[in-house]
């Protein structure tokens, strides 16, 4: 099926998505704005054909209206970094970047995605040398059981881009979103603050 | 990979490190299963109508007990966990299950299976289990001397009770399988299991079909914490009846919800005691009665009861002493395995004693404490010598200088007089945990090491990978043992094809077992390699040396590979196994007298909190702590380990609280209502060390087990909040709740303040009654 052309059957879908899009920013602590949507398009049931943005590729897809960002990427691209932990963006495990913000993917609508910028967790293993945030986390060894680790990186990765410098304050409010039950969260402020004095590089 | 960090971590920061669901995800072909649960805790099912939900777009198959070809109940060590329940004991116990293309369609027609029930009374309570006389198991018991003389001889007497919270696991990955037939008939069974020979088992018994027919895999785990020592095994049947029943790979994924309500936690523990001792605070007599929360089923709740036992002392010296305990059956999802298994259960309880008895007599508690602390020579209640007992002492000297406790108590004090709305506390509490699984049996391991011509090496063990980093420090073995660079050896998924009957990863052991293992393993190849090698260096065989893939000897040097490849050509097997029990341990448990463990792992730690008094919340304002882990085997993992161990028993002691409604429905099902120690419950000091001059000569290169030991570190926090509460009223013991949630701190301030003299006296009237 491909994307339906039809004029919006009323406001209350459209503000839903709409809603839902920012739902998915706000937990992260940082602003909306850079991600809010553009006018959104309005979608009824079934299945679509959409046009993702995924780390600088665009990449053609079904989804149905009510498929997450997550399972997409998870479940139909195999970019299966993100991970869904508790699917009610109260852990952070599925973070991604939309825009260079970060979300929580499990409340975002793939659909609401679309014309935005996905960065995942994937984007910083390519290039011939790693991404210096990931050899600040194996140097530090900010992992243990690792599942937790895709969605701590794009989370310190946010807050290194956003504040070049950050104290151990913004740390901790920038990571407060995301849950580690190994319980890594110390190694993982050493690993941010490596790679803000310019470790790894 | 870092000097002694986890192995392949940077694939996990870039998420390439695939986990069960990354896997089953990739293929297409792969049926998403999805439970029907019970909505009662306990009923008879009358009737199943999956009528509708097998109409419903994309669902292929509802599996029901008439789907199992063999075994109809599993269990790890009584087959008492029915697959498909007549009778549920939960709420949320799966009655059947849904296979469809995708897992929404999956969801969606297991909310159209109707299912009819006849409600039966629940037992919701280790209370109501008591009064009802609803038990798994019979006693158990370990006497030394003769305590009711004891008892009666002391010059001073206190009973109270303790009821001791359980914890959900919460590991990040939640329980996963993925099946799928191989092109010889056989089942591949990808799991998040820490057991994957009793997955195996389970999956060969379910289909009756031969062990050999079922391979299973744990590549690795994204956390486990013993919730997937024994309850990974369900899952993993029902995704290989409904690969046998479809033919097509079938994947049991739970959410965060599933997850929580089906699966079992740690054990909640009603303790009673009464203790005799001195003038000085030394403990004369101590009587226990334990009484865990095994759930519906027995799982593996005698063993981790009997760990409670032997764990009841924590480090120190009571000559009189009887503790008895017993499983209480209960309609509640089947309590397991989690790090710690009972032990820390029993050392809180211990630690309450003790805190009261000092608080009683007036004294500073970790005055109290070290003075009961066990001396060189000393035996355990069951007759174990307490071999390295002034270790115990020489942490806690050092670590009481180190944290500047001293001079903190005084400052402290000084604070909560000028701040009459906040109280800060300080605590320092000690541990001592023994290593070796309880059940003998278990304490073996395997090990097969492939050397190939090209020089490099494929490593298999039969531990599992669940963040602890056992691939790391079994990769630092054979590194070591062999002469190789970490870069020639590939550690290999844990497969049961490779090596067989294998006990689970759990009780600390991985490390211990599994790396001896690999290092008698690795030692055979390298005794068959120096031959080789001193014959091409012209040299003696005890001259020859390996080191990071050179073979140097007689002043010359060859590549790692060549000396294999000649050893090839002489015919010389390059593939080793291994194989480890530990010596020397026994333990009798209708007398209650062995030596269960090949060693015990040595800690402390001092917290120091504030307290607020209108909300009973707190900060952790610092934490220190020295621990034991002997010759470390890679000093940032084992860290790690302490760290994240201490943060976990800080999260159950706390802040985690499992809460089930009067209808037996699990009320803390998520993230949201069940609170973990996150970022922002992490002490602004968090200082550790490991203890110096700690070689164990019975374990692997002089190091010890560190997985569990640390958890119970935490107790310390539990005690400074009890220090705290303390300063809001006029001395004497406190009452406080476990756990220690910020709404326990408040009553319990309330009680202080109200009557400070009256808590103990009122908690002096008990005396224990018996939980059987
Ligand atoms: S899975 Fe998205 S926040 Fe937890
Ligand atoms: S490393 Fe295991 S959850 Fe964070």
């Amino acid at each position: 099926m491909t994307v339906p052309t039809d004029p919006p059957r009323g406001v209350s879908r459209r503000s839903f998505l709409k809603g839902s899009a920012i739902a998915g920013i706000a937990t992260t602590g940082l602003t909306a704005a850079a991600a809010a949507p553009r006018e959104a398009q309005s979608f009824g049931p079934g299945e679509h054909e959409i046009s993702l943005s995924v780390n600088g590729t665009a990449r053609k897809l079904t989804v149905e209206t009510r498929t997450t960002l997550l399972d997409a990427l998870r479940n139909r691209l195999d970019l299966t970094g993100a991970k869904q932990i508790c699917d009610r963006g109260s852990c952070g495990g599925c973070t991604v970047l939309l825009d260079g913000q970060p979300v929580n993917s499990c409340l975002l609508l793939a659909l609401d995605a679309v014309g935005h910028a996905v960065t995942t967790v994937e984007s910083l293993g390519t290039g011939d040398t790693p991404h210096p945030l990931v050899q600040s986390f194996v140097a530090c060894d900010a992992l243990q059981c690792g599942y937790c680790t895709p969605g701590m990186v794009m989370s310190s990765l946010a807050c290194l881009q956003q504040r070049g410098q950050p104290t151990r304050e913004q740390m901790r409010r920038d990571l407060s979103g995301n849950l580690c039950r190994c319980g890594t969260y110390g190694r993982i402020f050493a690993a941010i603050e490596r790679t803000a004095q310019g470790g790894g590089k | 990979m870092s000097a002694s960090g986890h192995e392949r971590a940077s694939r996990h920061v870039t998420g390439d490190a695939l986990y069960v669901h990354d896997l089953a995800v990739r293929d297409p072909a792969t049926l998403h299963a999805w439970p029907v649960q019970s909505v009662h805790a306990h009923a008879r099912v009358t009737a199943i109508d999956g009528g509708d939900a097998l109409r419903m777009p994309g669902v292929r198959a509802l599996l029901t007990a008439r789907d199992v070809p063999g075994a109809k109940t599993i269990g790890p060590v009584r087959h008492d966990e029915p697959l498909f329940p007549d009778e549920v004991c939960y709420h949320g116990q799966p009655v059947a299950w849904v296979l469809a293309d995708g897992e929404s369609q999956a969801r969606a027609a297991a909310a159209r299976v109707r299912v009819a029930y006849e409600v039966l009374p629940a037992v919701l309570s280790i209370q109501a289990a008591i009064a009802a006389d609803s038990f798994l198991t019979e006693p158990q018991a370990i006497v030394a001397g003769d305590p009711d003389a004891a008892l009666g001889a002391a010059s001073h007497r206190l009973a109270g009770e303790l009821h001791v919270g359980g914890q959900e696991h919460f590991y990040l990955e939640m329980q996963c399988a993925w099946v799928h037939r191989d092109a010889t008939g056989g089942f591949v069974v990808h799991s998040s299991t820490q057991h994957p020979a009793e997955t195996q088992a389970t999956v060969a018994h379910v289909l009756d079909v031969p062990a050999h027919r079922v391979v299973c895999e744990s590549l690795r785990m994204g956390g486990a914490f013993g919730g997937k020592e024994s309850q990974a095994n369900l899952f993993a049947a029902i995704a290989a009846l409904g690969c046998h029943v479809t033919g097509r790979p079938v994947v049991v994924r739970l959410d965060r919800r599933r997850d929580m309500t089906i699966t079992g936690k740690r054990h909640p523990f009603f303790a009673r005691y009464e203790v005799g001792f001195d003038g000085d605070g030394r403990l004369q007599a101590l009587v226990v009665e334990l009484c865990s929360d095994g759930g519906y089923s027995l799982d593996l709740s005698n063993a981790i009861l009997g760990r409670a036992l032997f764990h009841i002392d924590n480090c120190y010296r009571v000559p009189h002493l009887r503790v008895r305990g017993r499983v209480a059956r209960t309609h509640l999802p089947s309590n397991t395995a989690m790090r710690g298994f009972g032990g820390p259960q029993a050392m809180v309880v211990v630690e309450e004693v003790v805190d009261r008895v000092a608080r009683t007599l007036g004294l500073p508690p970790e005055v109290v404490r070290q003075r009961n602390f066990y001396r060189p020579g000393d035996r355990t209640h069951y007759g174990q010598q307490v071999r390295d007992a002034e270790r115990i002492d020489r942490i806690w000297r050092e670590l009481l200088a180190t944290s500047d406790y001293a001079s903190r108590r005084a400052a402290i004090d000084a604070w909560n007089t000028a701040h009459p709305h906040a109280k800060r506390g300080l605590a320092i509490t000690p541990v001592k945990f023994g290593i070796s699984f309880t059940t003998t049996a278990l304490n073996q391991a395997g090990a097969l090491v492939l050397v190939y011509r090209d020089g490099s090496v494929q490593v298999n063990h039969g531990g599992t990978e669940m963040g602890q980093g056992l691939h790391s420090k079994v990769l630092a073995i054979a590194v070591r043992t062999l002469g190789v660079a970490p870069q020639q050896v590939r550690m290999m998924p844990t497969r049961t094809d490779k090596v067989p009957n294998t006990s689970a990863t759990a009780a600390s052991s991985g490390s211990d077992l599994n790396g001896e293992a690999v290092r008698r393993a690795c030692d055979e190849l390298r005794g068959r390699l120096l031959p080789v090698a001193a014959a091409m260096l012209g040299c003696a065989d005890d001259e020859v040396g390996i080191t990071d893939g050179v073979v140097r000897g007689g002043g010359r040097e060859l590549p790692f590979a060549e000396v294999v490849e000649r050893a090839y050509q002489q015919r010389s097997p390059l593939f080793a196994t291994g194989y480890y029990a530990t010596p020397g341990i026994h333990f009798d448990a209708a007398a209650g007298r062995g030596e269960p463990f090949r060693y015990f792992a040595w800690g402390a730690a001092v917290a120091e909190v504030e307290v607020d008094g209108f909300t009973g919340a707190h900060r952790l304002r610092a934490v220190d702590i020295l621990h034991d882990v002997g010759d470390s085997l890679a000093p940032a993992i084992d860290r790690g380990q302490i760290e994240g161990g201490f943060l976990q028993g800080m999260g159950w002691l706390t802040c985690e609280q499992v809460v089930f409604g009067a209808d037996g429905a699990l009320r803390s099902r998520g993230a949201s209502t069940y609170k973990l120690p996150g970022v922002g419950e992490c002490p602004p000091r968090f200082v550790v060390n490991m203890l110096s001059r700690a070689t164990e000569p019975g374990a692997v290169f002089g190091s010890k087990a560190v997985g569990e030991p640390p958890l119970m570190l935490a107790i310390a926090v539990r005690e400074a909040l009890r220090d705290a509460v303390a300063a809001f009223g006029g001395g004497g013991p406190v009452a406080l709740a476990c756990p220690s949630v910020p709404e326990t701190v408040f009553w319990a301030i309330q009680a202080v303040r109200r009557a400070p003299a009256a808590t103990a006296a009122a908690a002096d009237d008990q005396r224990p009654r018996s939980c059987r």
